[in-house]
């Protein structure tokens, strides 16, 4: 990555650390919160949909696994067991997932996964009494991992950061590693990348596992924060939102998916205060994008960056031309 | 006896309705690979449009067909100004089509509030027939009936006209159908208005039965995406019998396992997809 | 689209001036009321009515109750329990309302009960939820609408001694709301020596009906308990399969707001609710000749019911002089509220937060070519126990799909 990117990156990551001190307000950590929440959520989608080119449309039914596993765990008083083994439960949810899911390609992919998904959806509301149905399970208070209470936004905040930057750091190994470059080639090329001898089952089938794993990091968080759990969380709008948060950012880039989980959280909560038709703008904010920036938000936003600093990196000006006058033979 | 004659029958109508929906949504995905996820707003949009047609004076008929041309002239404008540009980029056309279904759902409401609207089934056609010993809803029926028609039309359409040929021409190759000759562009425009126009009409049909309201889109859309897949995308034959077999699983399935009746389309879609991927009348992917 | 500026202006001069150290000037700052509402997606029909009594009656009062200017901040929830917990926090740590008006759903409330009880936030809400103020209590809510059941006790009361029905088969959205409804419904009416022969409990989102209608015969009624716009399509449905079997519907289906969108279907329903619009108060006058004068609605139970909380809010605030910042004696003044002209008639609260209070067992009928509501019977001081004792009934589990069990 140049200098110039890795200082800007940088600088942000350190701008978000401290998000508790320079936001002007408890209810705007919280926000943040959300937002890295989401960010983590839509991390895991676009290991499959960017880098895997598999689009789920069935991940919130992941995402619910993993927040009413840790619910039953935590409210039956299980304690720090919760989170291993919601986890445990949603990483084998999502190889029965995959296996089925990956039966099919293109739409018929994307139809299975919302098959399952609305599977899952469909248990949660039904099958009352392991989930409390519509009413949904409350916990009382926030697990306290190796003693340190969650309980104050702060806390939650600076806690989910560090999720955050776990989640953001595997993602940069992943997508730098053999394993990533093995999925973009199955993205790209199933055929030949089958006709060189790689699995391509296999390789989609544990991508779906660490997307599904990180999927399932998200829902505890939200379950953890906020203390309760239903089966909206688990509907298909909700995995289509995530999805959107994903395709708004910027599929197969790495800040993509967090911009746009931004990008929806901020508009949903914050701007809802302000903009009675929100829901009108969101949209028009997607087709927004599409236009101007069909591949995203990050890719979109960094070409206007680099046109507007050209100016001052003269070896970008000529580089800016020459592509050009090649185009021209 | 009666229950399952009673069954057997409504699964027929509600197989008409959903062909009506399905059809628009089987056409544009079939032809230009466009998952328009804004199906279902296209119907929605149709019902209210009626709405306020009956509202001031017109029939139910004359409402339908004004309000299903409308929704095509809308469909017309997205295809021109956005969908167009984004040939082959999947992603972006799911993006943009729920971006435009959040638009158009929050535009109905603003019009025409959150209150239900009421459809009222057209004269002539109320009341119960007389068929079998037992009582069905006329109007039911005659769905069934305008549904076969359109299929028919559509049949003649796609394999009867020039305009067929071309479609037919560019499903299969849109390379070679450039080659040929044809306008390919302006057949996707007006394939994507066709696919529109039958959403919306479909949105009137079902209005004496479902009535309208916010949330119908998103009601309506995975029972097209159901119908498709099971049936297999872009082909005629496949979203009828889709359709019907989509309305006999969701009679008999919440009559006989109402324990399973949330998911009562979705698993045995499942099932389908995971023994037959292209759906059963789809054809093998290249 | 309208754009709530001035409204945001108010509230940043209002932080701006509450940043700096505020003299003991109570009655100078305004009382915040929060409202929780949903203005977008299927339950915004609801959702916007709640917003149209709330400002109604803020109208009416001119925007002062008990001598102190009252501020309204409206949240939309979006119908789901994430976004609704957004929405308090946002109202309770930024806006720091003193009250909150809303929400509407039950989900919507279970996910904030712990949240408000722990922040001391008093809550007036229309959610039905029974555990609220049952086996789960909220010592700082308050509701002035009744419990699932508390409506459907009435209507099983009516339905077996007046009518004389023996046999019912219920219908309703598969969800708690649906179940609670029914169960309270069973109890009673098999306690009056009739008997529930069948529980119908389509998915919330049924566009077809029919499976379950072409399941209804051989009894006296069909028992309804749809929410939302589903009781329109059940209805429109049920007439078009030829069933004339009488029905017999809860509050929302018979709901004054919802009577414009029927057509002869609905004509000769009997539904119970404690709102009706031929209750010839003062208050609810006002509340009509308002609703039709600003927004060309009759009101519903919705309606209705915020404007209610907001007479709730005026009563309390009148005892505690005005004051809102001791939580406790705010709530504790809330619950002690009794009131006589209200567009519900007369009611109080009980221990739990709950209302005793009237409800109204009317008849759907055609006059001058428009469906109005006609009550046909009161039932005066109605708790949400019925005539049960209050240990008895808290010592039964919570009425679900499975309880009461049907007995065959």
């Amino acid at each position: 990555m140049k200098r110039g990117t890795l200082t800007a990156l940088a600088a942000a990551l350190a701008a978000l650390a401290a998000v508790p001190l320079w936001v002007p307000g408890t209810y705007y950590v919280n926000i943040a919160s959300q937002i890295l929440l989401y960010a983590i959520f839509a991390l895991g989608i676009n290991v499959l949909a960017g880098y895997g080119g598999l689009v789920s449309l069935g991940h919130a039914g992941l995402f619910g696994i993993a927040a009413y596993t840790g619910a039953k765990i935590l409210a039956a008083g299980g304690g720090h067991l919760a989170a291993a083994a919601a986890l445990a439960v949603t990483v084998l949810a999502a190889a029965v997932f995959a296996v089925l899911a990956l039966r099919g390609t293109g739409l018929g992919f994307v139809m299975i996964t919302v098959a399952l998904g609305q599977i899952v959806w469909g248990i949660a509301y039904r099958w009352i009494s392991l989930t409390n149905g519509d009413n949904g399970i409350s916990i009382s208070g926030r697990p306290s991992p190796f003693g340190l209470s969650l309980a104050a936004p702060r806390s939650f905040y600076w806690a989910a950061f560090v999720v955050f930057l776990l989640a953001l750091l595997s993602m940069v190994v992943f997508v730098a590693s053999p394993f990533g470059a093995a999925l973009r080639g199955t993205r790209d090329q199933p055929r030949r990348m089958n006709a060189l001898g790689y699995n391509v089952w296999m390789i989609r089938l544990v991508a779906f596992l660490f997307s599904g794993f990180w999927t399932g990091v998200a829902g505890l968080l939200y379950l953890y924060y906020n203390q309760f759990v239903s089966p909206q969380a688990v509907a298909l709008t909700a995995s289509a939102e995530a999805l959107l948060m994903v395709i708004s950012g910027g599929t197969g880039t790495l800040l993509g998916p967090v911009v746009g989980a931004g990008l929806v959280v901020v508009v949903k909560n914050v701007a809802s205060a302000y903009i009675e038709r929100w829901n009108f703008v969101l949209g028009a904010i997607f087709v927004l994008i599409v236009v101007f920036m069909p591949d995203g938000l990050v890719p979109g936003l960094g070409r206007l960056v680099r046109r507007s600093t050209a100016r001052w990196r003269p070896q970008a000006a000529a580089a800016a031309i020459a592509p050009r006058q090649e185009a021209r033979r | 006896m009666s229950l399952w004659l009673l069954l057997a029958v409504n699964s027929i109508t509600l197989g008409g309705l959903l062909f009506l929906l399905s059809a628009g949504f089987s056409l544009i995905f079939g032809l230009m690979r466009i998952p328009n996820l804004t199906h279902g707003s296209f119907f929605m949009l149709g019902a209210y449009l009626a709405t306020s047609l009956i509202a001031h004076g017109f029939g139910f008929w004359p409402a339908a067909i004004v309000a299903g041309i409308g929704v095509a002239v809308f469909g017309g404008i997205i295809e021109r100004l956005v969908l167009r540009r984004l040939a082959g980029a999947e992603l972006a056309q799911v993006l943009v089509t729920l971006g435009l279904s959040f638009m158009v759902a929050d535009v109905c409401l603003m019009v025409w509030t959150g209150d239900p609207i009421r459809i009222a089934t057209p004269p002539g056609l109320q009341g119960t027939t007389a068929m079998l010993g037992f009582g069905f809803p006329t109007y039911r029926l005659a769905i069934s009936a305008i549904a076969i028609v359109v299929a028919v039309g559509l049949w003649l359409l796609l394999d009867r006209t020039r305009l067929g040929a071309m479609i037919r021409a560019g499903v299969d190759d849109p390379a070679m159908a450039r080659v040929a000759g044809i306008r390919v562009s302006r057949l996707f425009t007006i394939v994507f208005c066709l696919g529109a126009a039958l959403a919306g009409f479909a949105g009137v049909m079902g209005g004496p039965i479902l009535s309208v309201y916010p949330g119908l889109d998103a009601e309506m859309l995975p029972l097209a995406l159901v119908v498709v897949i099971l049936g297999g995308s872009g082909s005629l034959v496949g979203s009828l019998v889709g359709s019907f077999i989509v309305g006999f699983l969701y009679n008999f399935g919440q009559a006989m396992f109402p324990e399973i009746a949330y998911v009562v389309l979705f698993l045995p879609m499942l099932i389908v997809l995971v023994v037959r991927p292209q759906g059963l009348f789809g054809r093998q992917p290249a | 689209m309208a754009v709530n500026l001035t409204r945001r202006m108010f509230l940043a001069g209002s932080a701006a001036a509450l940043a700096m150290p505020a003299p003991a000037f109570a009655q100078a700052k305004p009382v915040k009321i929060g409202l929780l509402t949903v203005k977008t997606g299927p339950l915004a029909a609801g959702g916007i009515q709640m917003e149209q009594g709330t400002i109604r009656f803020l109208k009416d009062k001119n925007y002062t109750l008990a001598g102190r200017k009252v501020e309204l901040v409206i949240g939309d929830t979006g119908g789901n329990p994430a976004g609704t917990k957004t929405k308090i926090q946002e109202l309770v740590e930024r806006d720091n309302v003193d009250m909150i008006f809303g929400p509407l759903a039950a989900f919507e409330l279970l996910a904030i009960s712990e949240y408000a009880a722990q922040a001391k936030m008093p809550i007036l809400s229309l959610a039905a939820a029974e555990d609220m103020t049952q086996r789960k209590p909220n010592p700082y809510f308050v509701r002035a609408s009744g419990t699932s059941a508390q409506y459907m006790h009435p209507l099983a009361d009516y339905a077996a001694k007046e009518l004389k029905y023996k046999r019912v088969i219920t219908i309703a959205d598969d969800f708690a709301f649906g179940h609670e409804q029914m169960g309270g419904f069973q109890r009673v009416f098999e306690d009056a020596g009739g008997r529930v022969v069948k529980k119908l409990w389509p998915p919330l989102v049924t566009p077809d009906y029919t499976p379950y209608i072409a399941q209804i015969s051989g009894v006296d009624a069909v028992v309804q308990g749809f929410a939302g716009s589903n009781p329109l399509k059940f209805l429109k449905q049920y007439q078009d399969a030829g069933i004339k079997i009488p029905v017999l519907g809860n509050g929302t289906a018979g709901d004054e707001a919802l009577l414009k969108s029927y057509g002869d279907e609905a004509v000769g329903m009997i539904s119970c609710s404690g709102y009706t619009g031929d209750l010839d108060t003062q208050s609810n006058k006002r509340l009509i000749d308002g609703m039709v004068k600003d927004y060309g609605n009759i009101p519903g139970l919705y309606s209705a019911g915020l404007y209610i909380n907001g007479q709730v809010a005026e009563a309390a605030l009148e005892k505690t002089g005005g004051k809102t910042d001791d939580r406790e004696a705010l709530i504790k003044a809330l619950r002690s509220v009794s009131l006589t002209d209200t567009p519900r008639g007369p009611f109080t609260f009980d221990h739990l937060g709950n209302v005793v209070g009237t409800f109204y067992i009317r008849r759907t009928e055609r006059k001058s070519g428009k469906l109005v509501n006609t009550t046909i019977k009161a039932y005066p001081k109605v708790s949400q126990f019925w005539t049960y004792d209050e240990k008895w009934f808290l010592s039964q589990p919570v009425y679900s799909r499975d309880y009461p069990p049907l007995k065959s």
